[in-house]
């Protein structure tokens, strides 16, 4: 039948309109609307950013636990000379999976899958922007990292580390499959990080809820805007690299090959393009947590709002002319070293400014000390160090001497676990309450926090000394005759006290979301919308979408009108406004829920790993993957006839 | 700052109004073109990762040319002759595509079907111009790095022309078949943007493939 | 292997420069560190406790801050001076690196392999230039300079006590100048990543008197020692009729592999296997036996040959001073 198209008059009855706040019967069907379908295939078919969200966040923490204990294995390896406990080839593959799931498992989808789930709370809207993209990202991520482990378990797992130099990494030298799984791993975490991004940026630009001009966002949404931009401007380095890589071992070009006129420092430069901003946009997240946290444990908004803004957008940009510090032992000429180290020096001063105003915040507040507030502190020794020791790398000719040592090593635990994952406990800390309800408990929060300070110190500070004495990283033993041992078993110790205290996290966990003492919407008092509704949060976030007057929303009188009206309940309706101010623009229809983003990925998964065994799946892998696409696209009848009822033309 | 007014008052009469507490965004569209919309910014997304893929792929190609002394190592440059055929092919479609996104803004279903058959014809002439292209780059990816550098260009290239092509196609049966509402106006109005981006990326790989070489 | 090891031990001017700009960053960075803690700690102690319940204090939204303002933005410009000082203090000292005059410099060509160093001496006299492995000797007070390739992967040298590392880059030259000013052995390691064997792939860089040296150029220049008595002579034909001519040379003999460390004057080196073992009778011998027990993944052969034979193998590469 061919279709005609005739533009329908909205005919909605006003009672079919959201916006009263108590419970009354059109709230009780927005929330039926917006809730995830039941059972497994409701799981599968799941859309909702809060569903996403914590199922994002969950699969990171287990791959940071895994790659926890890879590390273990590695301290256990370490702690004494001529160990003969794990060998080389295995201690390669585990150093190697440790780096690679860390940053590209862990580290950077965490942040991404906070803000998932925390975005279009903090934002004041009922979804993100593309949530079935964001389904597709996940479903990606967690299939990657299945991909990865199960090559570990039958022993094929990469081994040339996390950034996987070639020629080391190339045909030549490395045989077999390894090297292809990491550049695979490689190619799923890309999509699904770029997915995420490209929807964390259209959610923030659109879906704020009226009034939060972006001078009125939350410091968390601002830093998570500008780590999506930046992840979509270095990602496709790294993508086109790894791409590089995979056919020049299978396909037999020669990117990376100096004998027919490739150059291996041609992957070093791609790489680091990337590699540099990445440890940022592990970083800059961090930094947005802290801001939140400091401000509701401060009793009062962030000193120096806009220049927090401008520093985080400072670092993004310096940060892309940062990657040949990575490069200075190469024969890169001076005066290009000489800029780069410049540059290593300026971007301290924007992470020197927001330090300072936290604590000017900190100095004019009045403390509320909470665990989550313990995490944050613990940033201000910890990173500050790491930062200083970063300067230090900096410096073209102390870089040659530590540059692939144990002081490197050292450096960048300082400077990711303290500048990203002490924040992110402290963030799990403050906003778990809001997630599931419950507070998480105090006692066992301090115990967590003591041990994780003191073992991680106790694991990491040793290695700057190891490294000044001349032990290489990524070696898998040395000789007793270096001395290295004491130190080495020291920070094997400090590994393990880590390990304890997120042993002690997890039963925390698991205690407080059964008894821990129901939260309320608020407890911490703070002034961010994500605790102006329940906690859990409605499946529709807010029965009324609230009306921002302010960058402190619920520290500041309300204002008329406080809240949104007229969004159809009985169909996915956001209010759309407009990129700077805020104001209403249109009203959008959110995506549904559906397999077709699950299913979407499976198909690419099997092109993705079939690919590694012979290139001509990527023409008959990518079939069911366009099907797949289309019936993912294809509108159905029934949703159609119910949107043009509510259709109105522009 | 935040005694600004947010909501200046001839919004509120056109649309919708503060109702007491509310404010009744009922009468807003359901629907709109251009950068307001959300899925122009999906779109601006991925033009703006794949524009960085090529961007990196170009400096790539001149990485390598400082690096070897001889360029193109020791083989004749692509001949041009097809190249050329196919970039007039290209920019010739931005015609039909830019009537088809106005007819698109304007609702006005027939023209649009008509504009995107004659898009799909012209993509599916450059799909084919595309393999002469190949045929007649002069070397084969695996002989040098020039090679493997020049087929990663054009192959990346060909992905876009047929993904577009792929897009286009099932846009229009879509536009053909139902079912229709207005957002899918809008729709076409995306594939159109997008398909000016693949057209606009080919003009500097074309540059970097067949004239750098010469030069 | 014994041998020192310390970044911050320098015994010749590169690492010496190094070592005091390195001193001067972390006195400026200890000051960093504990005044920006010093004003956290005062904050925290100053600041008057609150509960979740505390109204929160919003004049800061309407009101500015001068105080405050002010002290931020002289604690940024304090610290950009410091970044200054220590950009500064970096780019004198990359220059004072390259000032190193290279008059009558001793060149030395450094080929890294999966995992052990070949080293080759040159001379302005071809007849007079000599390879060795894992193990450099330099004069005192001379300076040197090394010209860095690789056959295979990346790899990168360093030698802690007298510069930073350099790395090895197939298709690429690079170059490291140093001068030891104290005799003694230093270790050196590769610090790049190069695969299984990587964490043994260590040499000895042994500064001594000139004469000494001289000495030791001299007796590295000759070609091997003849056999002195049947015993090696033995040793010396299963080493050519064997595989081991396959990979290692042993100039003035037929022996002229390449793939393999040169073994014209093993004896006269300090370790085996790129400091993996210690140079003497036993090493040798478990090494030519199962070199994968010390270096697993090593691109050498297992030789379990007759007891008889290993012993004469084993007389014969002893013999090579
Ligand atoms: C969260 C991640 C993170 C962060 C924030 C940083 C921050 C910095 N890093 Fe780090 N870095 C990594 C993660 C990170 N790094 C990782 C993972 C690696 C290793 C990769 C690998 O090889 O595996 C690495 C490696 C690395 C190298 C290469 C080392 C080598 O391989 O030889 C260098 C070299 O310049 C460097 C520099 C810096 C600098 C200058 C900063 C600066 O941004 C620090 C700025 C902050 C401060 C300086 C503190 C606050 C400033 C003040 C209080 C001002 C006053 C200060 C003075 C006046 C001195 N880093
Ligand atoms: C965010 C990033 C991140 C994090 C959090 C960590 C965390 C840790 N890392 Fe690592 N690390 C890297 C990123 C990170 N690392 C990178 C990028 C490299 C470079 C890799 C390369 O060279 O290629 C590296 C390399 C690296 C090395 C050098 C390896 C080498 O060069 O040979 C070492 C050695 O000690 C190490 C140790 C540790 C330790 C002890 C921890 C600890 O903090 C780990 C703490 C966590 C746990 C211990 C989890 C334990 C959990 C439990 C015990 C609960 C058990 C529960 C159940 C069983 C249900 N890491
Ligand atoms: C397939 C090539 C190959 C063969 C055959 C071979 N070797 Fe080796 N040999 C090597 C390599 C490679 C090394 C360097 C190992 C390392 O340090 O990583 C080496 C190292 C050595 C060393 C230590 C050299 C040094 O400078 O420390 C000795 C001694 C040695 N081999 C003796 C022998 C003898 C004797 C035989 C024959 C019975 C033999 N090799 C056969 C490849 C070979
Ligand atoms: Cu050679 Cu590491
Ligand atoms: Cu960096």
């Amino acid at each position: 039948m061919s279709a005609t198209w005739d533009s329908t008059v909205n005919h909605q009855p006003l009672d079919r309109r959201d916006g009263a706040t108590g419970a009354t019967a059109a709230t009780d069907e927005l929330e039926r609307t917006w809730s995830e379908r039941p059972g497994l295939a409701g799981w599968i078919c799941a859309v909702g950013h809060k569903s996403i969200g914590k199922r994002f966040i969950v699969t990171a923490f287990c791959f940071f636990v895994v790659a926890g204990l890879l590390a273990v294995a590695m301290r256990l390896q370490l702690a004494r000379p001529d160990s003969k406990l794990i060998g080389p080839d295995l201690y390669n593959q585990i150093f190697t999976l440790h780096g690679t799931t860390m940053m590209f498992l862990f580290a950077v989808p965490v942040m991404q899958a906070m803000a998932v789930y925390l975005v279009p709370l903090m934002i004041g809207t009922r979804n993100s922007a593309l949530p079935r993209m964001t389904a597709y990202g996940y479903w990606m991520y967690l299939f990657g990292g299945l991909m990865i482990f199960t090559a570990f378990a039958i022993d094929m797992s990469p081994d040339n580390g996390w950034f996987s130099y070639p020629p080391l990494a190339g045909p030549e030298y490395s045989s077999g499959k390894r090297s292809d799984f990491w550049a695979q791993l490689i190619t799923f975490t890309e999509v699904s990080g770029l997915i995420v991004s490209v929807d964390l940026i259209t959610t923030i630009f659109k879906l704020r809820a009226p009034g939060m001009t972006l001078a009125r966002m939350p410091l968390f949404v601002w830093a998570m805007l500008v780590t999506a931009f930046m992840i979509i401007f270095a990602m496709p380095a790294v993508m086109l690299a790894s791409t590089m890589l995979i056919m020049d071992r299978l396909v037999g070009t020669h990117f990376f090959n100096a004998a027919a006129g490739g150059d291996p420092l041609l992957w070093q430069h791609l790489f680091w393009f990337f590699g540099h901003p990445e440890v940022y946009f592990i970083f800059i997240p961090g930094l947005g947590f802290m801001s939140m946290i400091i401000a509701t444990f401060a009793r009062r908004p962030v000193f120096g709002r806009a220049a927090m803004v401008l520093s985080l957008i400072a670092t993004a940009f310096f940060s892309f002319g940062l990657w040949v510090h990575h490069m200075f032992a190469t024969n890169i000429p001076e005066v290009g070293k000489a800029f780069f180290t410049a540059m290593s020096m300026m971007i301290a001063i924007p992470t020197a400014v927001q330090i300072f105003c936290w604590i000017a915040t900190l100095w004019k507040g009045r403390l509320h000390l909470r665990t989550p507030l313990y995490f944050i502190l613990a940033f201000f020794f910890i990173l500050l160090l790491g930062g200083l020791t970063g300067l230090i790398l900096g410096a073209v000719p102390l870089d040659l001497q530590v540059h692939d040592t144990y002081f490197v090593v050292a450096h960048l635990h300082y400077v990711l676990i303290g500048g990203a994952v002490f924040p992110l406990f402290g963030a799990w800390y403050y906003w778990f309450p809001k997630i599931t309800g419950r507070m998480m408990g105090e006692r066992l929060g301090r115990w967590n926090f003591w041990l994780f300070f003191i073992g991680f110190n106790v694991a990491f500070y040793p290695m700057h000394h190891l490294g000044l004495a001349g032990m290489p990283r990524r070696v898998y033993t040395y000789g007793a005759e270096t001395g290295w041992g004491p130190l080495n078993l020291l920070s094997t110790v400090g590994g393990a006290m880590i390990a304890v205290s997120v042993l002690l996290f997890i039963v925390n966990v698991v205690k407080s979301r059964r008894h821990g003492e129901p939260a309320g919407d608020n407890p911490w008092g703070a002034a961010s919308l994500e605790w102006a509704t329940a906690s859990p949060p409605p499946a529709c976030n807010f029965r009324a979408i609230p009306v921002v007057w302010s960058e402190e929303p619920l520290w500041e009188p309300l204002r008329r009108p406080t809240h949104v009206s007229g969004l159809a309940v009985d169909s996915r309706e956001v209010v759309s406004t407009t990129v700077l101010d805020a104001q209403p623009d249109h009203r959008y229809h959110s995506p549904s829920p559906t397999p077709w983003p699950f299913i979407a990925a499976i198909a690419t998964t099997v092109m993705f790993i079939a690919s590694i065994f012979t290139p001509w799946a990527v023409v008959w892998g990518s079939i069911p993957i366009m099907i797949a696409m289309i019936a993912w696209f294809w509108p159905r009848a029934g949703e159609t006839r119910k949107q043009l009822v509510l259709e109105k033309r522009p | 700052m935040s005694d600004k007014p947010v909501f200046p008052p001839d919004r509120l009469d056109t649309q919708g109004a503060v109702a007491g507490e509310t404010l009744d965004v009922a009468q807003l569209p359901s629907y709109v073109f251009g950068a307001r919309g959300i899925m122009w910014w999906g779109t601006m997304g991925v033009v703006a990762i794949e524009g960085t893929v090529f961007a990196m792929a170009i400096a790539t190609y001149f990485y390598l040319r400082t690096n070897g002394d001889t360029w193109p190592m020791g083989v004749p440059a692509p001949d041009l002759r097809w190249g050329v055929l196919n970039t007039l092919i290209m920019l010739a479609s931005l015609l039909p595509n830019h009537w088809t996104l106005h007819r698109a803004k304007a609702h006005d279903l027939g023209r649009v079907r008509g504009g995107m058959l004659v898009c799909l014809v012209m993509g599916a002439a450059f799909i084919l111009v595309r393999v002469f292209e190949f045929r007649t780059l002069n070397v084969s990816w695996d002989s040098n790095a020039y090679g493997s550098i020049v087929w990663m260009l054009l192959g990346l290239h060909t992905v876009h022309l047929l993904t577009d092509f792929g897009d286009t196609l099932v846009l229009y049966v879509l536009m053909l078949t139902g079912p229709l509402e207005g957002r899918r106006f809008v729709d076409v109005a995306e594939n159109a943007e997008y398909w000016d981006f693949v057209v606009l990326a080919w003009l500097p790989v074309f540059a970097t493939i067949y004239i750098a070489p010469r030069f | 292997m014994k041998g020192l090891i310390h970044a911050l031990e320098p015994a010749g001017p590169q690492a010496a420069h190094i070592a005091s700009l390195w001193w001067f960053a972390l006195a400026l960075c200890a000051l960093v560190f504990v005044a920006v803690l010093g004003a956290l700690f005062v904050a925290l102690r100053r600041a008057p406790r609150a509960t979740g319940g505390t109204p929160p204090d919003v004049t800061s939204l309407h009101a500015p801050e001068p105080g405050a303002r002010r002290s931020v933005i002289g604690a940024v410009a304090l610290s950009s001076v410091g970044l200054i000082a220590l950009l500064v203090a970096s780019v004198a000292t990359d220059r004072a690196l390259a000032q190193l005059s290279l008059v009558d410099a001793i060149g030395i060509e450094v080929v890294g392999h999966q995992w052990w160093w070949d080293v080759h001496y040159d001379d302005a006299d071809p007849s007079r230039t000599f390879s060795t492995a894992n193990e450099l000797h330099i004069p005192v007070g001379r300076p040197v300079l090394l010209t860095l390739k690789s056959d295979d992967v990346i790899h990168s040298f360093w030698v802690p006590n007298l510069h930073g590392k350099k790395d090895l880059i197939p298709g690429r030259t690079t170059t490291l100048q140093l001068q030891a000013d104290k005799p003694g052995a230093y270790r050196g390691q590769c610090a790049e990543f190069c695969g299984a064997q990587h964490a043994f792939m260590a040499f000895l860089v042994i500064a001594e008197a000139p004469d000494a040296y001289q000495k030791w150029a001299e007796a590295q220049r000759k070609p091997a020692r003849e056999p002195i008595d049947p015993e090696q002579a033995r040793g010396r034909d299963l080493f050519l009729s064997g595989s081991c001519m396959l990979c290692h040379a042993i100039q003035g003999t037929p022996a002229n592999g390449r793939k393999a460390p040169d073994l014209t004057h093993l004896a006269s080196r300090t370790t085996l296997a790129a400091g993996r073992l210690a140079n003497d009778a036993g090493n040798l011998r478990d090494w030519i036996e199962d070199p994968q027990r010390f270096k697993p993944g090593v691109n050498m052969p297992a030789h379990h040959v007759p007891e008889d034979q290993i012993k004469a193998l084993v007389t014969y590469l002893r013999s090579l001073e």
